[in-house]
Protein backbone atom coordinates (compact mmCIF):
# COMPACT_ATOMS: atom_id res chain seq x y z
CA UNK A 1 0.00 0.00 0.00
CA UNK A 2 2.87 2.36 0.80
CA UNK A 3 4.43 2.26 -2.61
CA UNK A 4 0.96 2.83 -4.08
CA UNK A 5 0.66 5.99 -1.94
CA UNK A 6 4.13 6.97 -3.14
CA UNK A 7 3.04 6.49 -6.72
CA UNK A 8 -0.36 8.09 -6.52
CA UNK A 9 0.37 11.37 -4.79
CA UNK A 10 -2.20 14.15 -4.47
CA UNK A 11 -0.34 16.28 -7.01
CA UNK A 12 -0.68 13.48 -9.53
CA UNK A 13 -4.43 13.25 -9.04
CA UNK A 14 -4.63 17.03 -9.27
CA UNK A 15 -2.87 17.07 -12.63
CA UNK A 16 -4.77 13.97 -13.83
CA UNK A 17 -8.14 15.50 -13.07
CA UNK A 18 -7.29 19.05 -14.08
CA UNK A 19 -4.48 18.76 -16.58
CA UNK A 20 -2.71 22.06 -17.20
CA UNK A 21 -2.04 23.26 -20.73
CA UNK A 22 -4.58 20.83 -22.09
CA UNK A 23 -5.85 21.27 -25.63
CA UNK A 24 -4.59 22.31 -29.01
CA UNK A 25 -2.14 25.20 -29.03
CA UNK A 26 -2.84 28.03 -31.44
CA UNK A 27 0.42 29.25 -32.88
CA UNK A 28 2.26 26.00 -32.32
CA UNK A 29 5.07 25.36 -34.77
CA UNK A 30 6.06 21.91 -33.57
CA UNK A 31 3.84 18.95 -33.01
CA UNK A 32 4.37 15.28 -32.37
CA UNK A 33 2.24 12.32 -31.43
CA UNK A 34 3.11 9.73 -28.88
CA UNK A 35 1.49 6.37 -28.46
CA UNK A 36 1.86 3.69 -25.84
CA UNK A 37 0.70 0.48 -27.51
CA UNK A 38 0.66 -1.31 -24.17
CA UNK A 39 -2.29 0.61 -22.80
CA UNK A 40 -3.51 2.50 -25.84
CA UNK A 41 -2.55 5.87 -24.36
CA UNK A 42 -2.22 8.64 -26.90
CA UNK A 43 -0.72 12.09 -26.52
CA UNK A 44 -0.35 14.91 -28.98
CA UNK A 45 2.14 17.54 -27.95
CA UNK A 46 2.18 21.10 -29.28
CA UNK A 47 5.12 23.44 -28.91
CA UNK A 48 5.72 26.99 -29.91
CA UNK A 49 9.46 27.40 -30.30
CA UNK A 50 11.11 30.74 -31.04
CA UNK A 51 14.83 31.38 -31.18
CA UNK A 52 15.53 28.07 -29.51
CA UNK A 53 13.17 28.81 -26.63
CA UNK A 54 9.95 26.94 -25.89
CA UNK A 55 7.53 29.83 -25.60
CA UNK A 56 4.44 27.75 -25.09
CA UNK A 57 3.43 24.10 -24.78
CA UNK A 58 0.22 22.10 -24.60
CA UNK A 59 -0.97 18.55 -24.98
CA UNK A 60 -4.07 16.56 -25.86
CA UNK A 61 -4.92 12.93 -25.49
CA UNK A 62 -6.23 10.29 -23.19
CA UNK A 63 -4.19 8.34 -20.76
CA UNK A 64 -3.78 6.94 -17.29
CA UNK A 65 -3.17 9.05 -14.21
CA UNK A 66 0.59 8.70 -14.51
CA UNK A 67 0.90 9.60 -18.17
CA UNK A 68 -1.60 12.46 -17.98
CA UNK A 69 -0.05 13.98 -14.86
CA UNK A 70 3.42 13.61 -16.31
CA UNK A 71 2.39 15.37 -19.52
CA UNK A 72 0.71 18.15 -17.57
CA UNK A 73 3.69 18.69 -15.27
CA UNK A 74 6.06 18.55 -18.20
CA UNK A 75 4.29 21.27 -20.16
CA UNK A 76 4.36 23.50 -17.06
CA UNK A 77 8.04 22.83 -16.65
CA UNK A 78 9.37 23.30 -20.15
CA UNK A 79 7.64 26.57 -20.87
CA UNK A 80 10.27 29.27 -21.13
CA UNK A 81 13.13 26.77 -21.28
CA UNK A 82 15.71 26.64 -24.02
CA UNK A 83 15.40 23.53 -26.20
CA UNK A 84 18.70 22.17 -24.91
CA UNK A 85 17.60 22.67 -21.30
CA UNK A 86 14.30 20.90 -21.95
CA UNK A 87 16.19 17.93 -23.37
CA UNK A 88 18.53 17.96 -20.40
CA UNK A 89 15.48 17.94 -18.13
CA UNK A 90 14.20 14.87 -20.01
CA UNK A 91 17.42 13.04 -19.17
CA UNK A 92 17.13 13.91 -15.51
CA UNK A 93 13.46 12.99 -15.45
CA UNK A 94 14.21 9.66 -17.06
CA UNK A 95 16.82 9.04 -14.39
CA UNK A 96 14.29 9.93 -11.71
CA UNK A 97 11.59 7.48 -12.84
CA UNK A 98 13.98 4.64 -13.60
CA UNK A 99 15.72 5.07 -10.26
CA UNK A 100 19.15 5.95 -11.61
CA UNK A 101 19.10 9.58 -10.48
CA UNK A 102 17.74 11.63 -7.60
CA UNK A 103 15.05 14.26 -7.59
CA UNK A 104 17.60 17.05 -7.11
CA UNK A 105 16.28 20.34 -8.44
CA UNK A 106 13.47 18.67 -10.37
CA UNK A 107 10.95 20.68 -8.38
CA UNK A 108 7.38 19.49 -8.65
CA UNK A 109 8.41 16.72 -11.05
CA UNK A 110 9.75 14.88 -8.00
CA UNK A 111 6.19 13.67 -7.31
CA UNK A 112 6.73 11.13 -10.07
CA UNK A 113 9.65 9.51 -8.24
CA UNK A 114 7.31 6.74 -7.03
CA UNK A 115 7.23 5.34 -10.56
CA UNK A 116 10.66 3.79 -9.96
CA UNK A 117 8.98 1.05 -7.90
CA UNK A 118 6.70 0.23 -10.87
CA UNK A 119 8.91 -0.60 -13.85
CA UNK A 120 5.86 -1.41 -15.99
CA UNK A 121 4.74 2.21 -15.58
CA UNK A 122 7.96 3.95 -16.67
CA UNK A 123 6.61 4.10 -20.22
CA UNK A 124 3.50 5.91 -18.99
CA UNK A 125 5.60 8.50 -17.16
CA UNK A 126 7.94 9.11 -20.06
CA UNK A 127 5.48 9.05 -22.98
CA UNK A 128 4.97 12.83 -23.10
CA UNK A 129 8.68 13.44 -22.66
CA UNK A 130 9.69 11.30 -25.59
CA UNK A 131 6.98 13.00 -27.59
CA UNK A 132 8.54 16.35 -26.71
CA UNK A 133 11.88 15.06 -27.93
CA UNK A 134 10.27 14.06 -31.21
CA UNK A 135 8.55 17.44 -31.51
CA UNK A 136 11.82 19.27 -30.95
CA UNK A 137 13.59 17.10 -33.50
CA UNK A 138 11.03 18.10 -36.16
CA UNK A 139 11.86 20.52 -38.84
CA UNK A 140 9.91 23.64 -38.07
CA UNK A 141 6.64 23.54 -39.88
CA UNK A 142 3.27 24.98 -39.09
CA UNK A 143 0.81 22.62 -37.49
CA UNK A 144 -1.88 21.80 -39.98
CA UNK A 145 -5.31 22.92 -38.85
CA UNK A 146 -7.52 20.34 -40.44
CA UNK B 1 -18.33 9.55 -3.95
CA UNK B 2 -18.69 8.72 -0.29
CA UNK B 3 -16.32 6.22 1.23
CA UNK B 4 -19.07 4.14 2.78
CA UNK B 5 -18.82 1.35 0.23
CA UNK B 6 -16.57 -0.98 2.14
CA UNK B 7 -16.27 -4.35 0.60
CA UNK B 8 -18.78 -6.95 1.74
CA UNK B 9 -18.33 -10.48 0.43
CA UNK B 10 -21.56 -11.67 -1.15
CA UNK B 11 -21.42 -15.12 0.28
CA UNK B 12 -19.53 -17.13 2.77
CA UNK B 13 -16.25 -17.18 0.91
CA UNK B 14 -14.40 -19.49 3.24
CA UNK B 15 -12.19 -21.98 1.43
CA UNK B 16 -14.12 -24.84 3.05
CA UNK B 17 -17.31 -23.70 1.41
CA UNK B 18 -15.64 -23.75 -1.94
CA UNK B 19 -16.39 -26.63 -4.18
CA UNK B 20 -14.08 -29.47 -3.20
CA UNK B 21 -13.40 -30.27 -6.82
CA UNK B 22 -12.02 -26.81 -7.49
CA UNK B 23 -9.60 -27.16 -4.61
CA UNK B 24 -8.42 -30.43 -6.10
CA UNK B 25 -7.98 -28.83 -9.51
CA UNK B 26 -6.02 -25.99 -7.95
CA UNK B 27 -3.59 -28.47 -6.48
CA UNK B 28 -2.74 -29.59 -10.02
CA UNK B 29 -1.27 -26.16 -10.86
CA UNK B 30 2.04 -25.55 -9.08
CA UNK B 31 2.18 -21.86 -9.99
CA UNK B 32 -0.96 -21.11 -7.97
CA UNK B 33 1.22 -21.38 -4.85
CA UNK B 34 3.13 -18.28 -5.90
CA UNK B 35 3.08 -15.04 -3.94
CA UNK B 36 3.35 -11.71 -5.69
CA UNK B 37 4.12 -8.54 -3.77
CA UNK B 38 3.79 -10.65 -0.66
CA UNK B 39 0.21 -11.68 -1.45
CA UNK B 40 -1.09 -15.00 -2.76
CA UNK B 41 -1.38 -14.90 -6.53
CA UNK B 42 -4.94 -14.41 -7.77
CA UNK B 43 -4.53 -15.21 -11.43
CA UNK B 44 -7.39 -13.71 -13.43
CA UNK B 45 -5.65 -13.26 -16.77
CA UNK B 46 -6.63 -16.59 -18.23
CA UNK B 47 -7.87 -15.19 -21.51
CA UNK B 48 -4.30 -14.08 -22.20
CA UNK B 49 -2.88 -17.43 -21.25
CA UNK B 50 -3.82 -20.17 -18.80
CA UNK B 51 -1.54 -21.72 -16.21
CA UNK B 52 -0.23 -25.23 -16.77
CA UNK B 53 -1.06 -28.31 -14.71
CA UNK B 54 1.76 -30.52 -13.51
CA UNK B 55 0.67 -33.16 -16.03
CA UNK B 56 1.60 -30.84 -18.89
CA UNK B 57 4.86 -29.71 -17.35
CA UNK B 58 5.82 -33.32 -16.67
CA UNK B 59 4.87 -34.51 -20.16
CA UNK B 60 7.31 -32.06 -21.74
CA UNK B 61 9.93 -32.85 -19.15
CA UNK B 62 9.61 -36.63 -19.64
CA UNK B 63 9.73 -36.26 -23.39
CA UNK B 64 13.02 -34.37 -23.21
CA UNK B 65 14.43 -36.73 -20.62
CA UNK B 66 13.50 -40.00 -22.28
CA UNK B 67 12.16 -39.76 -25.82
CA UNK B 68 13.68 -36.73 -27.51
CA UNK B 69 14.35 -37.32 -31.22
CA UNK B 70 13.16 -35.88 -34.48
CA UNK B 71 9.84 -37.16 -35.77
CA UNK B 72 8.95 -38.92 -39.02
CA UNK B 73 12.64 -39.28 -39.90
CA UNK B 74 14.40 -42.07 -38.15
CA UNK B 75 14.47 -45.81 -37.87
CA UNK B 76 15.88 -45.73 -34.36
CA UNK B 77 13.87 -46.36 -31.23
CA UNK B 78 13.74 -42.83 -29.91
CA UNK B 79 12.57 -41.42 -33.21
CA UNK B 80 9.82 -44.01 -33.26
CA UNK B 81 8.78 -43.15 -29.71
CA UNK B 82 8.79 -39.43 -30.44
CA UNK B 83 6.78 -39.96 -33.62
CA UNK B 84 4.27 -42.16 -31.81
CA UNK B 85 3.78 -39.61 -29.05
CA UNK B 86 3.49 -36.82 -31.58
CA UNK B 87 0.87 -38.60 -33.68
CA UNK B 88 -0.98 -39.77 -30.57
CA UNK B 89 -1.41 -36.12 -29.64
CA UNK B 90 -2.91 -35.45 -33.06
CA UNK B 91 -5.53 -38.10 -32.34
CA UNK B 92 -6.29 -36.42 -29.01
CA UNK B 93 -6.91 -33.14 -30.81
CA UNK B 94 -9.09 -34.92 -33.34
CA UNK B 95 -11.21 -36.40 -30.56
CA UNK B 96 -11.34 -33.11 -28.63
CA UNK B 97 -12.96 -31.27 -31.52
CA UNK B 98 -14.53 -34.32 -33.16
CA UNK B 99 -12.82 -33.92 -36.51
CA UNK B 100 -13.64 -36.56 -39.11
CA UNK B 101 -9.99 -37.47 -39.61
CA UNK B 102 -6.63 -36.84 -37.91
CA UNK B 103 -5.40 -35.59 -41.28
CA UNK B 104 -7.57 -32.53 -40.75
CA UNK B 105 -5.48 -31.51 -37.73
CA UNK B 106 -2.57 -29.27 -38.72
CA UNK B 107 -0.09 -28.31 -36.01
CA UNK B 108 0.90 -24.65 -36.14
CA UNK B 109 2.34 -22.13 -33.69
CA UNK B 110 -1.02 -20.85 -32.52
CA UNK B 111 -4.28 -19.24 -33.54
CA UNK B 112 -2.41 -16.43 -35.26
CA UNK B 113 -0.44 -18.74 -37.49
CA UNK B 114 -3.51 -20.85 -38.24
CA UNK B 115 -5.40 -17.81 -39.51
CA UNK B 116 -2.42 -16.59 -41.52
CA UNK B 117 -2.14 -20.03 -43.06
CA UNK B 118 -5.74 -19.94 -44.25
CA UNK B 119 -5.42 -16.37 -45.50
CA UNK B 120 -2.28 -17.09 -47.50
CA UNK B 121 -2.92 -20.63 -48.64
CA UNK B 122 -6.67 -20.62 -49.12
CA UNK B 123 -7.31 -16.93 -49.78
CA UNK B 124 -4.38 -15.81 -51.83
CA UNK B 125 -4.82 -18.35 -54.59
CA UNK B 126 -8.56 -17.77 -54.87
CA UNK B 127 -9.57 -14.22 -53.97
CA UNK B 128 -9.56 -11.33 -56.39
CA UNK B 129 -10.59 -7.70 -56.63
CA UNK B 130 -14.25 -7.27 -55.76
CA UNK B 131 -14.36 -10.29 -53.47
CA UNK B 132 -15.43 -9.76 -49.87
CA UNK B 133 -14.39 -11.27 -46.56
CA UNK B 134 -16.80 -10.89 -43.65
CA UNK B 135 -15.38 -10.32 -40.16
CA UNK B 136 -17.01 -8.92 -37.05
CA UNK B 137 -16.43 -5.81 -35.01
CA UNK B 138 -15.25 -7.87 -32.05
CA UNK B 139 -12.38 -9.69 -33.73
CA UNK B 140 -8.93 -9.99 -32.21
CA UNK B 141 -6.28 -8.26 -34.31
CA UNK B 142 -5.03 -11.69 -35.33
CA UNK B 143 -8.35 -12.28 -37.08
CA UNK B 144 -8.21 -8.87 -38.77
CA UNK B 145 -4.67 -8.16 -39.89
CA UNK B 146 -4.05 -11.39 -41.88
CA UNK B 147 -7.18 -10.54 -43.89
CA UNK B 148 -6.06 -6.96 -44.40
CA UNK B 149 -2.77 -8.24 -45.75
CA UNK B 150 -4.68 -10.61 -48.04
CA UNK B 151 -6.89 -7.72 -49.22
CA UNK B 152 -3.78 -5.72 -50.14
CA UNK B 153 -2.45 -8.69 -52.08
CA UNK B 154 -5.66 -9.56 -53.92
CA UNK B 155 -7.82 -6.44 -54.04
CA UNK B 156 -10.52 -8.12 -51.96
CA UNK B 157 -12.19 -6.06 -49.23
CA UNK B 158 -13.48 -6.52 -45.69
CA UNK B 159 -17.10 -6.24 -44.54
CA UNK B 160 -17.72 -5.92 -40.83
CA UNK B 161 -20.63 -7.38 -38.84
CA UNK B 162 -21.73 -4.70 -36.34
CA UNK B 163 -22.50 -5.39 -32.68
CA UNK B 164 -25.10 -4.12 -30.25
CA UNK B 165 -24.38 -2.44 -26.93
CA UNK B 166 -24.51 -5.71 -25.04
CA UNK B 167 -21.64 -6.88 -27.23
CA UNK B 168 -23.61 -9.31 -29.39
CA UNK B 169 -23.37 -9.63 -33.16
CA UNK B 170 -26.18 -8.08 -35.20
CA UNK B 171 -27.39 -11.11 -37.09
CA UNK B 172 -29.74 -9.30 -39.48
CA UNK B 173 -26.86 -7.11 -40.56
CA UNK B 174 -24.77 -10.23 -41.04
CA UNK B 175 -27.41 -11.71 -43.33
CA UNK B 176 -27.43 -8.52 -45.35
CA UNK B 177 -23.66 -8.64 -45.76
CA UNK B 178 -23.70 -12.17 -47.17
CA UNK B 179 -23.96 -12.20 -50.93
CA UNK B 180 -22.42 -13.29 -54.21
CA UNK B 181 -19.21 -11.35 -53.52
CA UNK B 182 -18.67 -13.02 -50.15
CA UNK B 183 -15.79 -15.47 -50.29
CA UNK B 184 -15.21 -16.21 -46.62
CA UNK B 185 -16.59 -15.50 -43.16
CA UNK B 186 -14.05 -15.36 -40.30
CA UNK B 187 -15.43 -14.79 -36.80
CA UNK B 188 -14.55 -15.45 -33.21
CA UNK B 189 -16.36 -18.35 -31.57
CA UNK B 190 -15.95 -16.45 -28.28
CA UNK B 191 -14.81 -12.83 -27.91
CA UNK B 192 -11.64 -12.35 -25.90
CA UNK B 193 -12.54 -8.84 -24.78
CA UNK B 194 -16.23 -9.40 -23.97
CA UNK B 195 -16.71 -13.11 -23.41
CA UNK B 196 -19.61 -13.16 -25.87
CA UNK B 197 -20.35 -16.63 -27.26
CA UNK B 198 -21.35 -16.01 -30.85
CA UNK B 199 -24.21 -18.01 -32.46
CA UNK B 200 -21.77 -19.63 -34.81
CA UNK B 201 -23.92 -22.62 -35.71
CA UNK B 202 -26.61 -20.37 -37.19
CA UNK B 203 -24.03 -18.12 -38.80
CA UNK B 204 -22.37 -21.05 -40.51
CA UNK B 205 -25.73 -22.25 -41.82
CA UNK B 206 -26.43 -18.85 -43.31
CA UNK B 207 -22.99 -18.69 -44.92
CA UNK B 208 -23.35 -22.16 -46.37
CA UNK B 209 -26.63 -21.19 -48.02
CA UNK B 210 -24.44 -18.85 -50.07
CA UNK B 211 -21.76 -21.48 -50.52
CA UNK B 212 -19.39 -19.46 -48.34
CA UNK B 213 -16.89 -21.24 -46.06
CA UNK B 214 -16.48 -20.14 -42.45
CA UNK B 215 -13.38 -19.93 -40.29
CA UNK B 216 -13.89 -19.85 -36.54
CA UNK B 217 -11.31 -18.27 -34.27
CA UNK B 218 -11.62 -20.65 -31.36
CA UNK B 219 -8.83 -19.19 -29.19
CA UNK B 220 -11.24 -18.27 -26.39
CA UNK B 221 -13.69 -21.12 -26.83
CA UNK B 222 -11.53 -24.20 -26.80
CA UNK B 223 -10.95 -24.38 -23.04
CA UNK B 224 -14.43 -23.28 -22.03
CA UNK B 225 -16.92 -24.96 -24.36
CA UNK B 226 -17.15 -28.38 -25.96
CA UNK B 227 -16.31 -27.90 -29.63
CA UNK B 228 -17.61 -30.29 -32.28
CA UNK B 229 -16.42 -29.17 -35.68
CA UNK B 230 -18.67 -31.64 -37.49
CA UNK B 231 -21.78 -30.54 -35.64
CA UNK B 232 -20.85 -26.90 -36.20
CA UNK B 233 -20.00 -27.74 -39.81
CA UNK B 234 -17.31 -25.04 -39.75
CA UNK B 235 -14.78 -25.17 -42.55
CA UNK B 236 -11.77 -24.06 -40.51
CA UNK B 237 -11.23 -23.87 -36.77
CA UNK B 238 -8.17 -22.26 -35.16
CA UNK B 239 -6.95 -22.39 -31.56
CA UNK B 240 -3.86 -22.07 -29.38
CA UNK B 241 -2.56 -24.68 -26.96
CA UNK B 242 -1.59 -22.13 -24.32
CA UNK B 243 -5.19 -21.07 -23.77
CA UNK B 244 -6.25 -24.59 -22.85
CA UNK B 245 -3.68 -25.27 -20.16
CA UNK B 246 -1.09 -26.38 -22.71
CA UNK B 247 2.29 -24.98 -23.74
CA UNK B 248 2.92 -21.81 -25.71
CA UNK B 249 4.13 -22.03 -29.28
CA UNK B 250 1.74 -24.77 -30.32
CA UNK B 251 -1.70 -24.49 -31.83
CA UNK B 252 -4.04 -26.15 -34.25
CA UNK B 253 -5.67 -25.44 -37.54
CA UNK B 254 -8.58 -27.73 -38.31
CA UNK B 255 -9.76 -27.73 -41.91
CA UNK B 256 -12.13 -29.93 -43.85
CA UNK B 257 -10.19 -32.45 -45.92
CA UNK B 258 -11.60 -31.30 -49.25
CA UNK B 259 -10.54 -27.72 -48.57
CA UNK B 260 -7.10 -28.58 -47.24
CA UNK B 261 -6.44 -30.96 -50.11
CA UNK B 262 -7.14 -28.26 -52.65
CA UNK B 263 -4.95 -25.68 -50.95
CA UNK B 264 -1.32 -25.04 -51.91
CA UNK B 265 1.34 -25.44 -49.18
CA UNK B 266 1.90 -22.53 -46.82
CA UNK B 267 5.63 -23.02 -46.28
CA UNK B 268 8.14 -25.20 -48.06
CA UNK B 269 10.72 -27.40 -46.45
CA UNK B 270 11.37 -30.80 -44.96
CA UNK B 271 8.50 -33.14 -44.04
CA UNK B 272 6.01 -31.41 -46.32
CA UNK B 273 7.33 -33.09 -49.47
CA UNK B 274 7.05 -36.53 -50.97
CA UNK B 275 10.00 -36.17 -53.31
CA UNK B 276 12.16 -33.27 -54.36
CA UNK B 277 14.13 -32.84 -57.55
CA UNK B 278 15.23 -29.70 -59.30
CA UNK B 279 12.66 -30.41 -61.98
CA UNK B 280 9.86 -30.30 -59.48
CA UNK B 281 8.64 -31.40 -56.13
CA UNK B 282 5.65 -33.44 -55.15
CA UNK B 283 4.03 -32.52 -51.90
CA UNK B 284 3.27 -34.79 -49.04
CA UNK B 285 -0.27 -35.74 -48.10
CA UNK B 286 -2.31 -34.17 -45.31
CA UNK B 287 -1.53 -33.15 -42.66
CA UNK B 288 2.20 -33.11 -43.45
CA UNK B 289 1.76 -30.89 -46.48
CA UNK B 290 1.19 -28.02 -44.07
CA UNK B 291 3.82 -28.96 -41.49
CA UNK B 292 7.13 -27.94 -43.05
CA UNK B 293 10.25 -28.39 -40.97
CA UNK B 294 10.83 -29.91 -37.54
CA UNK B 295 7.71 -29.20 -35.55
CA UNK B 296 7.32 -28.19 -31.90
CA UNK B 297 7.40 -31.81 -30.77
CA UNK B 298 7.50 -31.15 -27.05
CA UNK B 299 4.72 -28.60 -27.47
CA UNK B 300 2.53 -31.09 -29.29
CA UNK B 301 3.10 -33.68 -26.57
CA UNK B 302 2.35 -31.07 -23.90
CA UNK B 303 -0.82 -30.13 -25.75
CA UNK B 304 -1.84 -33.78 -25.78
CA UNK B 305 -1.35 -33.89 -22.00
CA UNK B 306 -3.41 -30.72 -21.60
CA UNK B 307 -6.25 -32.25 -23.59
CA UNK B 308 -6.12 -35.37 -21.41
CA UNK B 309 -6.23 -33.15 -18.35
CA UNK B 310 -9.17 -31.12 -19.61
CA UNK B 311 -11.21 -34.05 -20.78
CA UNK B 312 -10.46 -35.80 -17.50
CA UNK B 313 -12.27 -32.98 -15.74
CA UNK B 314 -14.98 -32.83 -18.36
CA UNK B 315 -16.74 -29.86 -19.87
CA UNK B 316 -19.91 -30.33 -17.83
CA UNK B 317 -18.14 -29.82 -14.51
CA UNK B 318 -15.97 -27.06 -15.86
CA UNK B 319 -18.78 -25.06 -17.46
CA UNK B 320 -20.93 -25.32 -14.37
CA UNK B 321 -18.10 -23.98 -12.24
CA UNK B 322 -16.99 -21.20 -14.61
CA UNK B 323 -20.53 -19.96 -15.22
CA UNK B 324 -21.35 -19.91 -11.52
CA UNK B 325 -18.12 -18.04 -10.89
CA UNK B 326 -18.84 -15.50 -13.62
CA UNK B 327 -22.28 -14.87 -12.15
CA UNK B 328 -20.85 -14.55 -8.66
CA UNK B 329 -18.04 -12.21 -9.73
CA UNK B 330 -20.41 -10.11 -11.82
CA UNK B 331 -22.75 -9.67 -8.87
CA UNK B 332 -19.80 -8.83 -6.63
CA UNK B 333 -18.68 -5.91 -8.77
CA UNK B 334 -21.84 -4.70 -10.42
CA UNK B 335 -22.85 -2.37 -7.60
CA UNK B 336 -19.46 -0.75 -7.25
CA UNK B 337 -20.25 2.91 -7.91
CA UNK B 338 -18.87 4.12 -11.23
CA UNK B 339 -18.16 0.62 -12.51
CA UNK B 340 -19.48 -0.29 -15.94
CA UNK B 341 -19.26 -3.78 -17.36
CA UNK B 342 -18.31 -3.88 -21.05
CA UNK B 343 -19.92 -6.95 -22.59
CA UNK B 344 -23.29 -8.06 -21.28
CA UNK B 345 -24.18 -10.71 -23.81
CA UNK B 346 -26.74 -13.30 -22.75
CA UNK B 347 -24.36 -16.07 -23.72
CA UNK B 348 -20.97 -15.50 -22.14
CA UNK B 349 -17.88 -17.34 -20.98
CA UNK B 350 -16.00 -16.30 -17.84
CA UNK B 351 -14.75 -12.92 -19.00
CA UNK B 352 -15.49 -9.76 -17.03
CA UNK B 353 -14.39 -6.59 -18.79
CA UNK B 354 -15.05 -3.30 -17.05
CA UNK B 355 -14.21 0.36 -16.78
CA UNK B 356 -14.32 2.56 -13.71
CA UNK B 357 -15.31 6.23 -13.80
CA UNK B 358 -12.35 8.54 -13.47
CA UNK B 359 -9.78 5.75 -13.28
CA UNK B 360 -7.83 4.57 -16.28
CA UNK B 361 -7.68 0.76 -16.62
CA UNK B 362 -3.90 0.88 -16.48
CA UNK B 363 -4.06 2.38 -13.00
CA UNK B 364 -6.60 -0.25 -11.98
CA UNK B 365 -4.19 -2.93 -13.17
CA UNK B 366 -1.28 -1.56 -11.15
CA UNK B 367 -3.28 -1.28 -7.93
CA UNK B 368 -4.78 -4.76 -8.33
CA UNK B 369 -1.34 -6.18 -9.01
CA UNK B 370 -0.16 -4.86 -5.65
CA UNK B 371 -2.92 -6.98 -4.10
CA UNK B 372 -1.68 -10.02 -5.98
CA UNK B 373 -4.61 -9.83 -8.39
CA UNK B 374 -3.42 -10.31 -11.99
CA UNK B 375 -5.78 -8.93 -14.62
CA UNK B 376 -5.23 -7.61 -18.11
CA UNK B 377 -5.68 -3.95 -18.94
CA UNK B 378 -5.56 -2.35 -22.33
CA UNK B 379 -7.30 -2.78 -25.66
CA UNK B 380 -6.92 -6.59 -25.65
CA UNK B 381 -5.86 -6.51 -29.31
CA UNK B 382 -9.39 -5.42 -30.22
CA UNK B 383 -9.03 -1.74 -31.04
CA UNK B 384 -12.08 -1.55 -33.37
CA UNK B 385 -14.16 -3.04 -30.55
CA UNK B 386 -12.86 -0.52 -28.00
CA UNK B 387 -13.81 2.23 -30.40
CA UNK B 388 -17.36 0.88 -30.54
CA UNK B 389 -17.68 1.21 -26.78
CA UNK B 390 -16.00 4.63 -26.79
CA UNK B 391 -13.13 3.54 -24.55
CA UNK B 392 -9.42 3.20 -25.26
CA UNK B 393 -9.01 0.32 -22.86
CA UNK B 394 -10.78 -1.85 -20.32
CA UNK B 395 -9.77 -3.84 -17.28
CA UNK B 396 -10.47 -7.53 -17.85
CA UNK B 397 -10.70 -10.36 -15.37
CA UNK B 398 -10.94 -13.76 -17.05
CA UNK B 399 -11.61 -16.98 -15.20
CA UNK B 400 -10.39 -20.53 -15.55
CA UNK B 401 -11.32 -23.80 -13.91
CA UNK B 402 -9.01 -23.20 -10.92
CA UNK B 403 -10.45 -19.83 -9.91
CA UNK B 404 -12.58 -19.59 -6.80
CA UNK B 405 -15.24 -17.40 -5.26
CA UNK B 406 -12.70 -16.34 -2.67
CA UNK B 407 -10.62 -15.01 -5.55
CA UNK B 408 -13.63 -13.20 -7.00
CA UNK B 409 -14.02 -11.61 -3.55
CA UNK B 410 -10.40 -10.50 -3.68
CA UNK B 411 -11.02 -8.97 -7.08
CA UNK B 412 -13.96 -6.98 -5.76
CA UNK B 413 -12.05 -5.95 -2.62
CA UNK B 414 -9.12 -4.81 -4.76
CA UNK B 415 -11.43 -2.69 -6.91
CA UNK B 416 -12.69 -1.00 -3.75
CA UNK B 417 -9.08 -0.36 -2.93
CA UNK B 418 -8.61 1.33 -6.30
CA UNK B 419 -11.43 3.67 -5.36
CA UNK B 420 -9.80 4.30 -2.01
CA UNK B 421 -6.43 5.13 -3.58
CA UNK B 422 -8.18 7.42 -6.04
CA UNK B 423 -10.20 8.94 -3.19
CA UNK B 424 -13.47 8.38 -4.96
C1 LIG C 1 -9.93 -14.37 -29.82
C2 LIG C 1 -8.46 -14.53 -30.02
N1 LIG C 1 -7.99 -14.75 -31.25
C3 LIG C 1 -6.67 -14.93 -31.48
C4 LIG C 1 -5.74 -14.87 -30.47
C5 LIG C 1 -4.30 -15.04 -30.80
O1 LIG C 1 -3.80 -16.19 -30.24
P1 LIG C 1 -2.24 -16.49 -30.28
O2 LIG C 1 -1.56 -15.23 -29.80
O3 LIG C 1 -2.07 -17.62 -29.33
O4 LIG C 1 -1.87 -16.82 -31.67
C6 LIG C 1 -6.19 -14.64 -29.17
C7 LIG C 1 -5.26 -14.57 -28.05
O5 LIG C 1 -4.68 -13.60 -27.67
C8 LIG C 1 -7.57 -14.46 -28.94
O6 LIG C 1 -8.04 -14.22 -27.72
Amino acid sequence: MNDLRELYQETIFDHYRQPRNFGRLEGANRRAEGYNPLCGDKVTLYLQVEDGVIKDASFEGSGCAISTASASLMTENIKGKREADALHLLDKFHGLVTGTATADDLGKLAVLAGVREFPQRVKCATLAWHTMQAALANVEEPVTTE
Amino acid sequence: MMMDHRFQPLAYSDESAENQAVQRWRADFPILETNVHGKPLVYLDNAATTQKPLAVIEAENLYYRHDNANVHRGVHALSQRATDAFEAARLKVQRLINAASPNEIIFVRGTTEAINLVAQSYGRSRFKAGDEIILSRMEHHSNIVPWQILCEQTGASLRIIPINDAGELELEAYEQLLGPRTKLVAVAHVSNALGTINPVRAMINLAHVHGVPVLLDGAQAIAHLPVDVQALDCDFYAFSGHKLYGPTGIGVLYGKTALLDAMPPYQGGGDMIRSVSFDGTTYNTLPHKFEAGTPNIAGVIGLGAAIDYLTGIGFDALIEHELALLTYATQSVIDIPGLRIIGNALEKTGILSFVLDGVHPHDIGTILDRQGVAIRTGHHCTMPLMEHFGVSATARASFALYNTRAEADKLAAAIYQVKEVFGR
